[in-house]
């Protein structure tokens, strides 16, 4: 279970018959991080690429032409899926965290279950803007740690709360983002995370 | 580790398969899952074709569009034409939040439940 290379189909296989309620998880974070790692590490296929294409008004009106100038942006992202049960099945989105991004966010949270935040702590302001963002949205997330073996600082998951001013709320988790197993425990962490929210809510009325 | 944007190359193309379309019908989430009502005929747009053949086995949208190369948007504007021919079904996220904005604890548990069991 706990192996880094597990052997996934070439072809996408079929879901169930039965299938009827997709469910979503963002996987989010810096460049480079591990985002794909992790969504290969737990996902039943092969992570897919596919694109969104974002149209939007510019910002100024071109002058010459006398028409508001439109700009579009295509933004590559690549998923996974686990079938849950027959009925249900999770697909995970690796979303690249930078701020020129923000527009397939808003697409990819909506409706999300929550996010996980992957950190590299080499590079740990790479996922500032990534954590300011969710906090906006009040999409729940948990901050995983993907810790790389040249990482030489070593810094426990206190220092890293820390240094990314993130509330006592916020789960953390360190990660190896190429072992199926730690994966699991992450999106675990996350649902269970949401599980008490949910619980704490119906609670009260 | 810089990736740019990546480029789809032929607009011309998009607009062929949209027929010139561009307002994408965002009834779609990414994870709708689509479901063939039917067998593709002879004359229909290839497009079509490949998403009747697709989805005999339920499918989510972002998967269809993986499969086809084709973006979200685009994907999109061809399911609802399919849509609106009856010619595929959707099942929808079921509203993943309560009134309250988290998922009912019932659906958590059990996600946690085949996640625990993976
Ligand atoms: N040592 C170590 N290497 C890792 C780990 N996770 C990922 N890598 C390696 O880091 C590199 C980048 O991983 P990706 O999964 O492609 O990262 P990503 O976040 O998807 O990258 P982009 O999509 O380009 O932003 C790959 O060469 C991985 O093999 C880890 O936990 N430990
Ligand atoms: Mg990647």
């Amino acid at each position: 279970m706990g192996s880094a290379t597990s052997e996934l189909p070439a072809r996408r296989t079929p879901l169930a018959d039965d299938a009827e309620t997709g469910l979503k998880i963002v996987v989010v974070g810096g460049f480079g991080v591990g985002k794909t790692t992790l969504v290969r590490s737990v996902s039943e296929i092969r992570p897919l690429n596919t694109e969104e294409v974002m149209t939007q008004a510019g910002a100024g009106i071109d002058e010459t032409a006398g028409v508001e100038r439109k700009t579009t942006t295509t933004v590559a992202f690549d998923f996974g899926r686990i079938s849950l049960n027959e009925r249900m099945v999770l697909y995970l989105f690796g979303a690249p965290g930078q701020e020129r991004f923000w527009f397939l966010w808003d697409r990819l949270f909506s409706g999300t279950l929550g996010a996980v935040v992957l950190v590299d702590t080499r590079r740990m302001q790479d996922s500032w803007y990534a954590i300011d963002r969710l906090e906006h949205h009040n999409t729940p997330f948990v901050v995983a740690v993907n810790r790389f073996d040249d990482d030489t600082d070593r810094f426990t998951l206190e220092e890293i709360r820390q240094a990314l001013a993130l509330g006592e709320h916020v789960p953390m988790i360190d990660c190896d983002a190429r072992v199926r197993s730690s994966c699991k425990d992450v999106l675990v962490s996350l649902v269970d995370h949401l599980y008490t929210m949910a619980l704490a809510q119906e609670g009260t009325p | 580790m810089t990736r740019g944007p990546v480029d789809i190359g032929d607009p011309d193309r998009l607009y062929m398969v949209t027929g010139g379309r561009t307002d994408a019908d965002d009834a779609f989430d990414l994870v709708t899952l689509i479901v063939s009502e039917c067998e593709p005929t002879a004359g229909m747009q290839s497009e079509h074709v490949r998403i009747l053949e697709i989805c005999r086995h339920p499918t989510a949208l972002v998967e269809v569009a993986a499969e086809l190369k084709l973006p979200i948007t685009v994907v999109r504007i061809l399911l609802g034409d399919l849509h609106d021919m009856g010619q595929i079904s959707a099942r929808h996220p079921r509203a993943a939040r309560s009134v309250a904005g988290l998922p009912e604890t019932a659906l958590l548990q059990e996600v946690l439940h085949g996640l625990r069991n993976l």
